[in-house]
């Protein structure tokens, strides 16, 4: 461990004791403590980490961070017990530092209104927002989350997601903090029976983030889409890590993630899909796409799916390219400019993701968002 | 004269397929060139459109009096060169009405004219759209994705309607048509048929020929035209196949 680190884990130390001297309620407090031994042990990520190879959270990690940690509600300990502290050093802090927020969709009730959660910090400021949605059995929800930092802050974020029986929840994440942000974020999934999870997430902002994804089926006839887009340019660094776990039968996920990159912008993208011996019936799909539309961009993509059971429908795959050429000249024969060409087809291949957001308002946000990033403008005549 | 191909030789990936092609076409003609398979009719649509791998090793082609050779593939669209596809590209995530916007926008600018707004496009797509009996509901869809083969022909004939051109090129427009089909996408073509302007028709088969009338017909064969003629030329072949005019190219 070097110096840096150790100097570093001493403020979070020192801001630690203070929160639990704040911290009133017992199962919070012994759920901080243990969280925060585990910090110390784990330390930050380094890429020695198979799973950190590819991201260097140094930026991160050289750096003391004012701590704050606001309002919180009171939280069922089983809750609690069900994130997995011990993923790495930002959840164990996360975990620790956690600024509760409960989300419970009553049983059988559906929500007409999106539920809308955001975080954004200040300069020099790490916050550590922690929500916990419970869908109860039979409810339908819509969740918003977004990260709209304006500074050079750091956002160490955890979401946990309870989809329970025949409950239905679709879950739009949109990361587009400032430049000089720093975001990690933890999404972890609990599917019931016959429960259908459907999630989008968009990460543009941040000059380095990253994004874990655990999902677990506990019981048949679970449902879940997981798709993403990250899109990159300047010298922003993102990491999606997903894992989507079929343990019990007849369970589908399809995951489908895209990455546009420009600049020197640098991606990486890990998704494990795994089959377990009683998982029979499973259909699992997994693609993941990267559009480089500079020299120096980078991507690491790795999908990885692990089948122990023969009766299951299994697909997946991973592309790194620059843009279709036949597609590029059928747009040059109608009379676009080469530049306009290709940004109206890298505008395509990440509407593809964005289409799936049906809350207009959103959707309309991440198209000029896009749009801005490609520097064209259009209007659509929906 | 529109367009004047003179001793054109042109192939791809170092294969000379055009040997010495001629064709002349003025405004308001109709002209179909036929011929079998590997006869070189691709590639000459490819070659007038400005496709980047196909290579013209000599030989002049003139358009509106300009060398079209020396136009890049979107500044041919703008001045008025259109080829609809033989197998038209699918563009996910990009919308049939904001692509075609866009490029009736871009050739407004070109020529000068009035650029429209989403609103006015979408009125003026409509009414395009009659011509090729289409749906409003494809304006929103994707451009060609999950498009039947004869909605994607069809598609390619309503963006020829939205753009305009003075020289349509339509390549095997009747591959993979059903009967119904052919007959709407036919008669697309005709409704945009005008003094002003000129239609190539390149086709293997005839039976798009009984539904738009040619003013000209040319059998191409080993990349040359061997035979040609008025519109019974076309039923003449018909009847005794393209080993009729493959013994001329040979023989020539």
């Amino acid at each position: 461990m070097t110096t840096t680190a150790l100097k570093v884990e001493t403020v979070f130390a020192d801001a630690f004791r203070e929160l639990l001297a704040r911290e009133s309620d017992p199962t919070l407090k012994i759920a901080r403590e243990r969280a925060f031994d585990a910090f110390v042990d784990l330390g930050f990520p380094h890429p020695k980490l198979e799973d950190w190879k590819y991201t260097d959270v140094r930026p991160i990690s050289s750096r003391e961070w004012r701590v704050e940690s606001g309002e919180r509600d009171t939280v069922d300990a089983h809750l609690l017990n069900q994130f997995n502290v011990e993923r790495n050093g930002f959840t164990a802090l996360n975990q620790a530092f956690g600024e509760y927020h409960v989300v419970r969709i009553p049983k059988d009730t559906s929500l007409a209104e999106p539920i809308r959660i955001g975080f954004g910090g200040q300069d020099g400021v790490a916050i550590f927002p922690h929500v916990i949605v419970v869908a109860e059995a039979g409810s339908k929800a819509t969740i918003v989350e977004t990260y709209v930092s304006q500074a050079a802050g750091f956002t160490n974020a955890a979401v946990q997601v309870f989809v329970e029986d025949n409950a239905n929840v679709t879950h739009y994440r949109v990361q587009k903090d400032a430049a000089e942000h720093f975001n990690y974020g933890v999404t972890e999934v609990s599917l019931g029976r016959g429960s259908r999870y459907d999630a989008t997430s968009i990460n543009i902002g941040a000059g380095l983030s990253r994004h874990d994804i655990e999902l677990k089926f506990t019981a048949e006839g679970g449902e879940a889409l997981v798709d993403g887009l990250y899109m990159l340019n300047g010298s922003q660094h993102h990491d999606t890590h997903s894992i989507i776990d079929h343990t019990v039968p007849n369970c589908t996920s399809h995951q489908s993630y895209k990455g546009v990159l420009n600049d020197k912008s640098r991606g990486v993208f890990n998704g494990k899909v795994f089959v377990r011996e009683n998982a029979h019936g499973t259909d699992a799909q997994q693609s993941n796409k990267n559009l480089l539309l500079s020299n120096d961009a980078r991507v690491d993509t790795k999908p990885q799916l692990e089948i122990f059971n023969d009766d299951v429908k299994c697909a997946h795959g991973a592309t790194v390219g620059q843009l279709e050429e036949e597609e590029l000249f059928y747009l040059l024969t109608r009379g676009l400019p080469e530049n306009l060409a290709r940004n109206l087809l890298t505008y395509g291949f990440a509407e593809e993701i964005i289409n799936k957001i049906v809350i207009e308002e959103i959707k309309a946000e991440l198209d000029s968002a896009v749009l801005n990033r490609l520097e064209f403008e259009m209007e659509e005549s929906r | 004269m529109l367009l004047e191909v003179k001793d054109l030789h042109a192939g791809i990936d170092g294969k000379e397929i055009l040997k010495g092609l001629n064709l002349e076409v003025n405004a308001g003609e109709v002209h179909a060139i036929m011929g079998p398979n590997g006869s070189g009719k691709s590639t000459l649509s490819k070659v007038l459109a400005g496709h980047p791998s196909y290579e013209v090793l000599s030989g002049t082609v003139t358009y509106e009096g300009k060398d079209l050779l020396e136009l890049e593939p979107d500044e041919r669209a703008r001045a008025g060169v259109f080829m609809a596809f033989q197998y038209p590209v699918e563009v996910p995530g990009v919308s049939n009405s904001q692509f075609l916007r866009l490029a009736y926008n871009q050739k407004m600018q070109h020529m000068g004219g009035e650029e429209l707004d989403p609103l006015e496009f979408n009125d003026y797509l409509k009414e395009k759209a009659k011509i090729v009996d289409m749906d409003p509901a494809f304006f929103k869809r994707s451009v060609n994705e999950g498009f039947s083969g004869g909605e994607k022909k069809r598609n390619e004939i309503l963006q020829m309607a939205v753009l305009q051109p003075r020289l349509a090129i339509l390549d095997e427009t009747d591959s993979g048509l059903d009967i119904d089909a052919l007959r709407i996408v036919a008669e697309g073509v005709n409704k945009l048929r005008s003094p002003e302007n000129a239609i190539i028709l390149v086709t293997h088969y005839q039976r798009l020929l009984n539904y738009i009338t040619p003013d000209f017909v040319h059998v191409l064969a080993g990349g040359k035209i061997v035979k040609e003629g008025g519109k019974e030329l076309a039923l003449e072949l018909e009847e005794k196949g393209y080993d009729w005019v493959k013994g001329a190219a040979n023989a020539s």
